[in-house]
C-alpha cells in the first residue's frame, strides 16, 4: 500500500531547500571524487601509453639533464646536444639489444606559427629501423617515405589537421627554405606522435648541415636484463642513458604528491557533505519527533524507525552520488582540458578516465560513508518514545 | 452494540509518580477500575487531575510506578518488571488505536497514504481493503488524494481516526480528540465515535474537557488529584 521507501522519500520533500542544498553538497563531492579518481587512473594510463608508444624502453643521448631530455623527447622538443652516429653500431652489438634506431630532433623558428611565430619541430627518423620499432603506427592516408633520402614528410594527425595539410601538399621547412612533400598522415594515436612531423634522417641531416644525431632509441630483447643493459650503456663516454621506466616512476612520484593533496581535499569535501547529511537528517528527525512517536503508537519498532531514517540518508546519498557521477561523465572533457592546462606535462589521450567500475566504486563509497553518517540520526530517531513526543507537545 | 460482559481491561491500584527535581509528583494515586469490551468510557476532570496519565498507562504508552494492569485477561504490568519499549510496541499494535488532539498527519502523504501508514509497519491478517472501507465509512472518499493541508480540521481528525482503526484495534484511545476543533466539528467527531462504538463494539477510552462530548460515553469517570471516581 505504502512502502517505507515512499514514506522516506516523501519526508525528504518536506524541506525542499534544505534537502536540495544537501544534495548539491553530495553532488559536488561525488563529482570531485570520481573526477580525481578518474584522473588518477587516466593519467597513469596515458603516461604508460605514451611511454610504451615510444617503441623503445631506453634512450641514449649526449650528457645533460636526462629528465629534461626525456620530457622534450615526449613533447617533441629539440635543442639537445649531438652524438656521433657510430654509437648506434656499438649499441646494436650488445647481446641484450633487439632493435636500435637513430633520431635527429631539430627545431626551426617559423614566423608564421601562432601570433608571434613559434618553433616547428622535426623528427629525422631512419626508414629502415624506426617504423619497425613502432609497428602500431597506422596511416590515415599515404605511407612512409619512398627512400632514405627523399624530400618527403609524414605528419602526425594533429600536425596535419592544424596546418590543414593533405597527402601531396608541399610544406616549407622554416629558416631553411626547403620544400618537403607530405606523403603520409598518421592515424590519431593519442600520443605526442600526433603533433610530430617525421622526415627521413638523411634528409633532415642534409637540411640541417649535420652528420650527427641527437638520440638513439633502444628496444631490448624479450626477458633481457634491462638494469644490466642500462649499467653497460652508462659506460659509454659522454652519454646519458634515460630509462623510461625511471622517467615514468619519477613523473608518477611527482604526480602522486599532488594527487595526495588533491585527494585529501576531495575527502574533506566528502566529509563536509556528510556533515551536511547528518545535519539535515538530524534536523528532520527532531522536527518530526511527534510523528515518529505516533508511528511508534501505530506499531513501528525502533528498528523500523531506524531503517526509515536510514533510507532517507540512502536516498540522499545515492541520488546525489548518481547525479554527481553523471555530471562528472558529462563534463569529463572539460575536466580533462582544465587538468591539461594546469599540468606542466600532460601525456596524450584521455587524462580523466571514468569507467563504469570507477563510477560504481565512487557511488558505493558515497553511499557507505553516507550510511555511516546517517547512523546517529537514525539511532536517535529509533530511541524516541511515543509518550515523550506527545508530552513535548503539551 | 452494547458492552459485553467480558473484560477488556482491568487496572488494580495503578500508581504513577513523576520526579520533578527533588520533588515527587503523584500523578496517579492507586486507581482501580474494570472496563468491559464495547464500553465507551469518558475520563473527565480538571487539568492535572491525572486523566491523561491514566489513559496513557491503560494504553501501554508507559509503565506505572506500581500496580497491575490486565488486558483481555493477560497480565501486562504488575509482574514486578518494567516492560520494555519493544514489548509495549507489540502490545500496542495488537490492541490499541490512538487519536490525539493534534492529528499528527504526515503533511507530504495523501489522506489515503496517511490512513494506510500503520500497515507499512504492521499488518494484522484480514485487514486488506480496510483503508478504502474506512475512507468510505468516515466520508473521506472524495478527499483520499488530497494532502492534509488541503482539508479541514474535522476531516483531519477523521483521517486520524481512520488511521487508528486500520489495523482493527480492540480499544481506541482518544486524548482530547476535539481539542483543536470548533463546536460543529466537535459534534461531528463525537457522533463518529459514538457510531463506531455502537456499530462495531469498539471499546473507546476518551479523555476530554468537553462535557457535551463526555456525555456521549456510556460511562463517565471523573478524575481528581490522581484518583478516579465513577460519575
Amino acid at each position: 500500500m505504502i512502502s517505507k521507501f515512499q514514506i522516506a522519500s516523501k519526508n525528504l520533500l518536506r524541506k525542499k531547500t534544505r534537502t536540495g542544498l544537501t544534495l548539491v553538497g553530495i553532488i559536488l563531492s561525488s563529482w570531485v571524487l570520481v573526477s580525481l579518481l578518474g584522473f588518477n587512473r587516466g593519467y597513469e594510463k596515458a603516461l604508460n601509453r605514451d611511454i610504451d608508444n615510444m617503441g623503445y624502453q631506453i634512450m641514449v643521448m649526449a650528457k645533460g639533464c636526462p629528465y629534461e631530455a626525456a620530457t622534450m623527447m615526449l613533447q617533441g622538443g629539440a635543442g639537445l646536444r649531438y652524438i656521433e652516429e657510430d654509437v648506434v653500431k656499438t649499441i646494436k652489438a650488445r647481446p641484450e639489444v633487439d632493435k636500435v634506431t637513430p633520431i635527429l630532433m631539430q627545431a626551426f623558428f617559423d614566423p608564421n606559427k601562432g601570433d608571434g611565430g613559434g618553433i616547428a619541430g622535426y623528427f629525422g627518423v631512419d626508414l629502415a629501423t624506426f617504423p619497425a620499432m613502432k609497428p602500431f603506427l597506422r596511416f590515415h592516408k599515404g605511407g612512409w617515405f619512398a627512400d632514405a633520402n627523399a624530400a618527403e614528410a609524414v605528419m602526425g594527425y594533429e600536425a596535419a589537421e592544424l596546418e590543414q595539410r593533405e597527402v601531396g601538399d608541399l610544406i616549407l621547412v622554416p629558416e631553411k627554405n626547403v620544400q618537403l612533400k607530405v606523403v603520409g598522415i598518421l592515424q590519431r594515436t593519442g600520443t605526442q606522435d600526433d603533433g610530430t612531423i617525421f622526415v627521413p634522417l638523411r634528409t633532415l641531416q642534409k637540411i640541417s648541415g649535420l652528420d650527427k644525431i641527437t638520440t638513439i632509441g633502444i628496444k631490448a630483447k624479450k626477458d633481457a636484463d634491462l638494469t644490466g643493459l642500462e649499467a653497460s650503456l652508462y659506460q659509454l663516454p659522454d652519454m646519458q642513458v634515460v630509462s623510461f621506466s625511471q622517467v615514468k616512476q619519477t613523473i608518477m612520484k611527482l604526480i602522486a604528491t599532488a594527487r595526495v593533496m588533491v585527494l585529501s581535499i576531495a575527502v574533506i569535501a566528502l566529509l563536509i557533505a556528510m556533515v551536511g547529511v547528518v545535519n539535515t537528517v538530524l534536523m528532520s528527525v527532531l522536527e518530526r519527533k511527534h510523528e515518529i512517536g505516533i508511528l511508534k503508537t501505530m506499531g513501528a519498532m525502533p528498528g523500523d524507525i531506524f531503517r526509515l531514517v536510514w533510507t532517507e540518508t540512502l536516498i540522499l546519498c545515492a541520488s546525489g552520488g548518481i547525479l554527481g557521477i553523471g555530471l562528472a561523465l558529462v563534463f569529463a572533457r572539460l575536466s580533462d582540458l582544465l587538468v591539461r592546462r594546469a599540468l606542466p606535462y600532460a601525456p596524450g589521450g584521455e587524462l580523466v578516465a571514468i569507467d563504469p567500475r570507477l563510477s560504481l566504486l565512487t557511488l558505493l563509497t558515497i553511499v557507505a560513508v553516507g550510511l555511516l553518517s546517517g547512523m546517529y540520526p537514525a539511532w536517535k530517531a529509533g530511541r524516541i518514545r511515543p509518550l515523550d513526543s506527545i508530552r513535548s507537545d503539551a | 452494540m452494547s458492552a459485553s460482559n467480558s473484560i477488556a481491561l482491568e487496572a488494580r491500584d495503578l500508581t504513577r509518580i513523576y520526579g520533578r527535581g527533588s520533588e515527587e509528583v503523584r500523578a496517579l494515586d492507586g486507581v482501580s477500575l474494570q472496563i468491559r469490551k464495547g464500553e465507551f468510557v469518558s475520563f473527565m476532570g480538571p487539568s492535572g487531575s491525572g486523566k491523561t496519565t491514566l489513559v496513557n498507562l491503560l494504553g501501554c504508552l508507559e509503565n506505572p510506578t506500581s500496580g497491575e494492569l490486565d488486558l483481555a485477561g493477560r497480565r501486562i504490568f504488575g509482574n514486578g518488571e518494567v516492560v520494555g519499549e519493544r514489548d509495549l510496541t507489540r502490545i500496542r499494535r495488537e490492541i490499541f488505536g490512538y487519536i490525539f488532539q493534534n492529528f499528527y498527519l504526515i503533511p507530504t502523504l495523501t489522506v489515503r497514504e496517511n490512513v494506510a501508514l500503520p500497515l507499512a509497519f504492521y499488518r494484522k491478517p484480514g485487514v486488506e481493503g480496510e483503508v478504502e472501507a474506512l475512507l468510505k465509512q468516515l466520508g473521506l472518499e472524495h478527499r483520499m488524494n488530497h494532502l492534509p493541508g488541503q482539508i479541514s480540521g474535522g476531516e483531519m481528525q477523521r483521517v486520524a481516526i481512520a488511521r487508528a482503526l486500520v489495523n482493527r484495534p480492540e480499544i481506541l484511545l482518544a486524548d482530547e480528540p476535539t481539542g483543536n476543533l470548533d463546536t460543529t466539528r466537535t459534534g461531528e467527531i463525537g457522533e463518529i465515535l459514538q457510531q463506531l462504538n455502537r456499530s462495531t463494539g469498539l471499546t473507546i477510552l476518551m479523555v476530554t474537557h468537553n462535557p457535551d462530548l463526555g456525555r456521549l460515553g456510556g460511562r463517565h469517570i471523573e478524575m481528581r488529584d490522581g484518583r478516579a471516581c465513577e460519575a
